[in-house]
């Protein structure tokens, strides 16, 4: 079972345990979730609007191929055949960086994404779509577009495209990062550098090196809800978009960028989202669909199939990377050089940068070198992926931490304690940390029966831990309270996991009111101020900051009520339960409940509600500590998970069930990153597994179950102590589970996915040894 | 175009009629021609299992199905499985638990899980695991799910003793 570590007293001030607290840390039924359990929440692909026509992507059969001509003339003249677009129906734009979401993106790349221009860049790369009456005739249209390409020679391995005679996939593009600028075009982007005191000096100090390099595969988010939308152009130039995405205004700017409208013609509302783990903060259909509607004058769904979902969207980096650790005896590490060299994909834009940053946050390392390496490859351009960067490091780093305490004869955990950072260092990336939660986390698993629990033969145990940033970022929640004394609370933040039963649960211990009373709603674009994707585990902290903060002034507005209706000074009024209390017994006995208040507001000043748009600051970073177990049958080298631990740091859980909930999919998700999921390509680019067959994600008998330990060290920048959760735990499992099959084997796994054959090799490689 | 199918078919209970192209799936009339859209299309070749329902009291992916195929038969969607304004008790152990978070496999996991309770009253966790292996959740891991249906099938079981 899950538990809970509180630790009070050991912080000062209001920021310990909460014994005042109501509804924030308890686990009430989600308000969404009656209609999530009967099939009534309506996703991307559930809306039909009246004359409403289908549409369909025509995509490039080649990795790389220069587009010569599109003849649409045959397609057009098939009965039922309404619209079709190319790139020439979209606005060639310039090269902008547009900050939109976890990573900023160039709205270049991103128009040239959503439909090829002049260049195929990948095998299932949109170059046309259509709409029609229905699927069937759409399809056909699709296979009656006269497309002729010249392929060209392409590359998707990331060493392969870094090699100077690489096939170049965009002649205007020179690596970035670097001193002087080359005078020839190359696949690799950018050269970025974090380095720390003197390297050489650092490893001349050392007593123990270990040294290897590390490879991991593309995987992809696996949402199991394909993109979909409707878009609907009216004639008088108004657009209205319904899409699943993890924001809607994200939607709104990237439509009205790659269309090139006033970003306030268009209007898009939410659809529930099934899943997006990262992969749904950009747009693949939305613009099309809007210029199809355009064309045609009707709405028009656009619905993508699971190998559209495989070939085109997400996915995350595949990567080489090399890793040098120096020691001294004692365990004190003292040199560290991280080489990390990230796929992007077709366009700029790999997580390489954040992988870096995040790939020594755990450790206090006085000598350090992380130069990472942005890679054009003909795949898709990868797509934030929880976490993006963080896991693949990581894996590298924790494999390499391992090595580093089995050469040592270390125990892992102590040799992490020994080197952690703690409040008041200066992070690897940058800032100095504060009221982290990291040494909480080590010591929650290594007190944990889990880690005591004696192993049989061929199993191993593995130990690894994880960092991620959390953000803050741009916000708005409204609060009405309604006649009846209860309140809605919307926001702009669509509701991934349960963010909507947090929204209200803050609101309601704001309002004291219980949480039943409480319906929280996720706005158009048109019906609440901006606010920021749901995407850097930002949602609970930084729109539930606003949430939190507009249930307040609703308060000071009661409060000022209730003094009018008792002819007291505000300061005599306060907010106890619900309801206000008047100080002044004198003056007012008994008590005016928020009810009671929302009855008489037409004569107190009219109805009661409040907006807070606000710009939130300082997200707590997260740490996460996990503990694998892991049996290898020698004879077909098959991984079994037998038993799963992970510690997070989480501020304060807001919700619990979700907050376990969170750390529990973010391990599953790294299990099947470690053991199973990989693109795999074949001699001519095309994604050979482009489906749930094979593209193995995990299924239930994949896992045991998964035992969440919540550390609660508050962030005091959150009203309630949240810090972001979502995120950090997928970084650690994946080595986690390599160290488990390392101490299982005897043979470190390099390579990623470890599968079957792989395993079986190394397990065959040490017998013949 | 194609000239389209008629079907007659009993949907959740009540007699029901829907044309078809004889290509189509099932899950694609059952979400366009008869408007129920809580079956849900996650992979289209039977992998993911969003789409499950019960046809003649069979566990079925509806994407593997024709539509025409289901002529004179029996479908169950999860839009039957609350009675009235009940939820069943799989699916308030799902909401009690905290058993799905984005909640678009939701639909299929609870009519498999349905199907379990029925063939088996009282599976054990591997075996449940291995029923719902055909339901692919990436949100939760499966910890809450695997939990909310051993004690929804607790529940059952104890509904079924005689006071």
């Amino acid at each position: 079972m899950s538990e809970v570590i509180e630790r009070p007293g050991e912080r000062p001030g209001a920021h310990g345990a909460r014994p005042d607290l109501k509804v924030v840390g308890t686990r009430p039924v989600r308000p969404d979730g009656a209609d999530k359990v009967t099939g009534r929440a309506l996703y991307g692909a559930d809306l039909s609007l009246p004359g409403m026509l289908v549409g369909k992507v025509a995509r490039s059969p080649h990795a790389h191929a220069r587009i010569v001509s599109i003849d649409t003339r045959r397609a057009r003249a098939l009965p039922g055949v309404k619209a079709i677009v190319t790139s020439a129906d979209f606005p060639d734009l310039a090269s902008e960086e547009y900050e939109a979401g976890e990573s900023a993106s160039n709205l270049r790349d991103l128009s040239m994404n959503v439909m090829a221009r002049d260049k195929a860049l990948y095998h299932g790369h949109a170059v046309a779509a259509v709409a029609a009456v229905s699927a069937s005739v759409a399809e056909e249209a699709i296979d009656l577009l006269e497309i002729v390409y010249e392929p060209l020679p392409h590359v998707t391995d990331v060493e392969l495209a870094m090699a100077s005679d690489a096939p170049v996939l965009h002649e205007h593009l020179f690596t970035g990062g670097l001193e002087t600028r080359p005078d020839k075009p190359s696949n690799i982007a950018k050269r970025n550098a974090i380095v720390r005191g003197d390297l050489a000096a650092g490893f001349a100090q050392a007593e123990v090196v270990v040294e290897s390099r590390y490879v991991t595969a593309a995987t992809h988010q696996g949402y199991i809800e394909p993109h979909a939308c409707v878009a609907n152009w009216a004639p008088d130039g108004q657009c209205q978009v319904w899409a699943s995405s993890q924001g809607q205004f994200m939607v709104r700017t990237y439509c009205a960028k790659v269309l090139g409208l006033e970003a306030s013609n268009i209007r898009v509302t939410p659809a529930e989202i099934g899943g997006g783990f990262g992969g749904k903060t950009t747009v693949y259909l939305e613009p099309l669909a809007l210029a199809l509607s355009r064309q045609c004058g009707a709405p028009v769904k656009m619905v993508m199939s699971r190998e559209e979902v495989f070939r085109a969207t997400g996915p995350t980096s595949a990567s080489v990377m090399e890793v040098k650790l120096g020691a001294l005896k004692d365990g004190t590490i003292v040199a560290a050089d991280v080489v990390l060299k990230y796929q992007a994909g077709a366009f700029p834009g790999s997580p390489v940068g954040a992988g870096s940053m995040t790939a020594l946050a755990c450790y206090d390392v006085p000598n350090f070198s992380i130069v990472g390496y942005d890679v054009i490859t003909n795949t898709p351009k990868v797509a934030a992926y929880r976490a993006p960067g963080a896991p693949i490091s990581a894996f590298a780093v924790e494999s390499a931490i391992d090595e580093l305490a089995l050469k040592l004869g270390m125990d892992p955990i102590a040799l992490r304690e020994k080197n952690a950072v703690r409040d008041g260092m200066k992070a690897a990336y940058g800032p100095t940390y504060r009221n982290i939660g990291y040494v909480e986390t080590l010591e929650a698993i290594r007190s944990h029966p889990h880690y005591a629990q004696p192993l049989g033969p061929n199993q191993g145990r593995g130990v690894a831990v994880g960092f991620w940033f959390n953000v803050g970022g741009e916000s708005t929640a409204t609060v009405n309270v309604n006649e009846d004394g209860s309140a809605v609370v919307a926001t702009g933040n669509p509701d991934i996991g349960g963010s909507r039963a947090s929204m209200a649960m803050m609101a309601a211990e704001v309002l004291g009111l219980p949480v039943e009373k409480v319906r929280p709603i996720v706005a158009d674009t048109a019906s609440i101020g901006f606010s920021m994707l749901t995407g850097g585990s930002r949602t609970t902290f930084a729109t539930g900051m606003a949430v939190t903060q507009a249930a307040q002034k609703v308060v000071e507005d009661l409060r000022g009520r209730a003094a009018l209706l008792w002819d007291v000074p505000i300061d005599q009024v306060e907010w106890i339960g619900g309801a206000a209390v008047c100080l002044d017994a004198s003056k007012a006995k008994g008590e005016l409940t928020l009810a009671a208040l929302a009855a008489q507001s037409a004569r107190t000043g009219g109805p009661i509600g409040a907006q807070v748009s606000l710009t939130a600051q300082g997200a707590g970073p997260g740490f996460g500590a996990h503990i694998c177990d892991v049996e290898v049958d020698p004879e077909t080298g098959h991984v079994t998970i037998l038993r799963y631990t992970a510690a997070q740091d989480v501020g304060r859980a807001i919700h619990p069930d979700y907050v376990e909930g969170q750390v529990q999919g973010g391990v599953a998700q790294g299990v099947g990153w470690a053991l199973n999921e990989e693109y795999i390509f074949d001699g001519a680019g095309e994604m050979e597994n482009p489906g749930f067959l094979d593209y193995r994600c995990p299924v239930a008998s994949d896992l045991p179950m998964i035992d969440a330990i919540l550390v609660e060290v508050p962030n005091p920048r959150h009203p309630f102590g949240a810090k972001g959760v979502g995120e950090v735990p997928i970084v650690p499992p994946l080595a986690a589970v390599a160290n488990a099959v390392r101490r299982a084997i005897g043979k470190r796994m390099t390579s990623l996915p470890m599968s079957p054959p792989k395993i079986l090799a190394a397990i065959e490689e040490t017998e013949g040894a | 175009m194609t000239r389209r199918r008629h079907v007659t078919t009993t949907v959740n209970g009540d007699p029901a009629e829907f044309l078809c192209e004889p290509g189509t799936t099932l899950l694609d009339a059952i979400r366009d021609e008869l408007g129920l859209t809580g079956s849900k299309e996650g992979c289209g070749s039977g992998d993911c299992g969003a789409c499950s329902i019960m046809l003649d009291g069979r566990l079925v992916c509806s994407c593997l199905v024709l539509a025409v195929e289901a002529e004179g038969r029996r479908i169950e969607t999860i839009e039957g499985m609350a009675e009235g304004g009940e939820l069943h008790p799989l699916q308030r152990k799902f909401l009690e638990h905290g058993a799905l978070q984005c909640g678009f496999c939701t639909p299929g996991l609870l009519v498999a899980a349905k199907a379990l309770l029925e063939t088996n009253p009282d599976p054990s966790e591997s075996e449940t695991r291995y029923w719902l292996a055909g339901n692919l959740c990436r949100c939760t891991g499966y910890d809450k799910v695997i939990r909310a249906v051993l004690d929804a099938a607790a529940e059952l079981r104890q509904a079924r003793i005689p006071a």
